[in-house]
């Protein structure tokens, strides 16, 4: 887990993991309300309620609404989200009051695997019946993506993220492409940003394909290729 | 009436080979001394259901107790990967394990479907995932509206299992701080054990506190300590440096039954 970086006299350069957190936190700059899973994303959303915006809306799904933690939490249900909540409510609130209705306007979520619609896996790699590796599974995801009023995705800048094909789709981005999240009823505007190590990924406007759109500070190498939007095209496009 | 009782007598009472139990608590008040003394009795073949499977079960399907397990995130959550759960799913060690997966929202709408003795509930999900062709869901339309929408099956639990901060006399029971779905699986279930941190002799009401009347309770038992390494909000702390620990420990086999045989089986059990 990534802790904020030190203020200090002599800065030391920041790490990559350090940056895709802040890169993150800068996000939520205009957001009233943030859904948050545990490490990387769970500290860019308390590092932009200390440096950006006081009152952002900490949702934890363990049930605390409007969490004030002033360390970095291991897990989601630790005491401090509890005691410094607005207020806890069960799974069953969580889910059918609070995300399903869309009253939560951004979600951060991470995936070992991500598509060039923003699709996610975070279930197996390999066959599912036979799984190479087996993976915590669904959680929250599927709902919080289909509920929230966007998603930024957590991940990092590799050719195993970043698949051509899902080994199994757990959670819907674009699903094929444009009209799909309509079709279903989906309520949230779907995957708004990727975040990687190395820059930000976002959907094209019309084809909705993840388009490299930025590259972090202080970044030199050159994306794997293979990874969307890694094209030379992209690069220019990056700047 | 729920009965005062100890914990061996309670779940040797309340739980039995190839029953369907769920042991809750979302990462707060986690069962684990009740947990313990199911594998300590040596129960087999039981289908165990819970949302986060955490460590608990990671110790449970590890020992053999499992062939069944119904779940939304098998993971050690802020950690990784639960050893003993991969194992069984993709090695069948030490034995093979069924599973049934959901999300969340599908479990959370499952359990509060049995409270409410419902054969199902109604909820937006699913659509558009791979877990629908691998899971028990079926996709209905809404008969006012037309909205494409899912029906999720009520689970058939024979046995609840919670562990909550404090009871009374008379096995009324007050849980506060994250509230997860004890109150649903308690209500869903055939049979239920609450463990507790303590006996008091009245309750104060608690901001946020959920009570569950002593009626609706089969046993209750003092377990203090009853949850840790997870912890009971304003009487133990989690322990998160275990739930690190666990992850080095449980990747092996062997160390991790030597853990076990010295740590709760020798153990007598908190009664």
């Amino acid at each position: 887990m990534s802790t904020p970086p030190p203020v200090s006299e002599t800065p030391t350069p920041a790490s990559s993991a350090e940056i895709q957190t802040v890169a993150a936190a800068r996000l939520l700059r205009e957001v009233r309300s943030v859904f948050i899973g545990v490490g990387r994303p769970s500290t860019a959303a308390i590092l932009a309620r200390e440096l950006y915006n006081p009152d952002l809306v900490l949702v934890y799904e363990s049930g605390t609404i409007g969490a004030k933690p002033r360390r970095i939490p291991l897990s989601i249900g630790d005491g401090e989200l509890a005691e410094t909540a607005d207020c806890v409510v069960s799974v069953p609130e969580m889910f059918n009051y609070w995300i399903g209705p869309g009253r939560i306007e951004v979600a951060f979520l991470g995936a070992a695997q991500v598509d060039r619609f923003g699709n996610l896996n975070s279930t197996v790699i390999g066959d599912y019946g036979h799984p190479q590796t087996r993976l915590p599974g669904a959680g929250g995801a599927p709902e919080i993506a289909a509920g929230c009023g966007e998603v930024v995705v957590v991940a990092p800048h590799s050719t195993r993220t970043f698949v051509e094909e899902l080994d199994f789709r757990t959670t819907v981005g674009f699903g094929g492409g444009p009209g799909y999240r309509e079709r279903l009823g989906f309520r949230g505007r779907g995957p708004s940003a990727v975040i990687t190590d190395l820059g930000v990924l976002e959907p094209d406007p019309e084809t909705l394909v993840l388009t490299l759109t930025a590259i972090h500070p202080g970044v030199e190498v050159e994306p794997a290729p293979g990874v969307p939007g890694a094209s030379p095209d992209s690069r220019t496009r990056a700047a | 009436m729920a009965e005062i009782a100890a914990l061996p007598e309670a779940v040797a009472d309340l739980v039995h080979d190839g029953d369907t139990v769920a042991l809750e608590g979302f990462t707060h008040l986690i069962p684990f001394a009740a947990g313990h003394e199911v594998i300590r009795q040596g129960c087999r073949d039981l289908t165990l259901v819970r949302m986060t499977p955490d460590l608990l079960y990671d110790q449970m399907i590890g020992m053999g107790v499992a062939s069944g397990l119904v779940f939304s995130y098998g993971g050690n959550p802020g950690v990784g990967s639960l050893h003993r759960f991969r194992d069984a799913i993709e090695n069948g060690w030490p034995a093979p394990l069924t599973i049934e997966e959901h999300s969340h929202a599908g479990m959370a709408n499952r359990y509060a479907a049995s409270a409410a003795g419902l054969p199902m509930a109604i909820m937006r999900g699913y659509l558009g995932t791979d877990l629908i062709a691998h899971t028990r869901v079926e996709e209905i339309e809404c008969p006012f509206t037309g909205e494409k929408l899912v029906a999720v099956p009520a689970l058939d639990l024979d046995v609840a299992i919670v562990h909550a901060q404090e009871a009374d006399r008379d096995g009324n029971v007050q849980l506060w701080g994250i509230p997860g779905v004890q109150k649903e699986a308690v209500l869903g279930a055939r049979r239920s054990l609450v463990t507790v941190e303590r006996i008091v002799e009245r309750l104060d009401p608690r901001p946020g506190g959920v009570v569950i009347p002593g009626w609706a309770i089969d046993a209750v038992v003092e377990a203090p300590g009853g949850s840790e390494p997870s912890y009971s909000l304003g009487i133990t702390e989690r322990d998160n440096d275990f739930y690190k620990f666990w992850d080095k420990l449980s990747r092996d086999r062997d160390g991790f039954r030597a853990w076990m045989d010295e740590h709760v089986l020798a153990g007598v059990g908190a009664s």
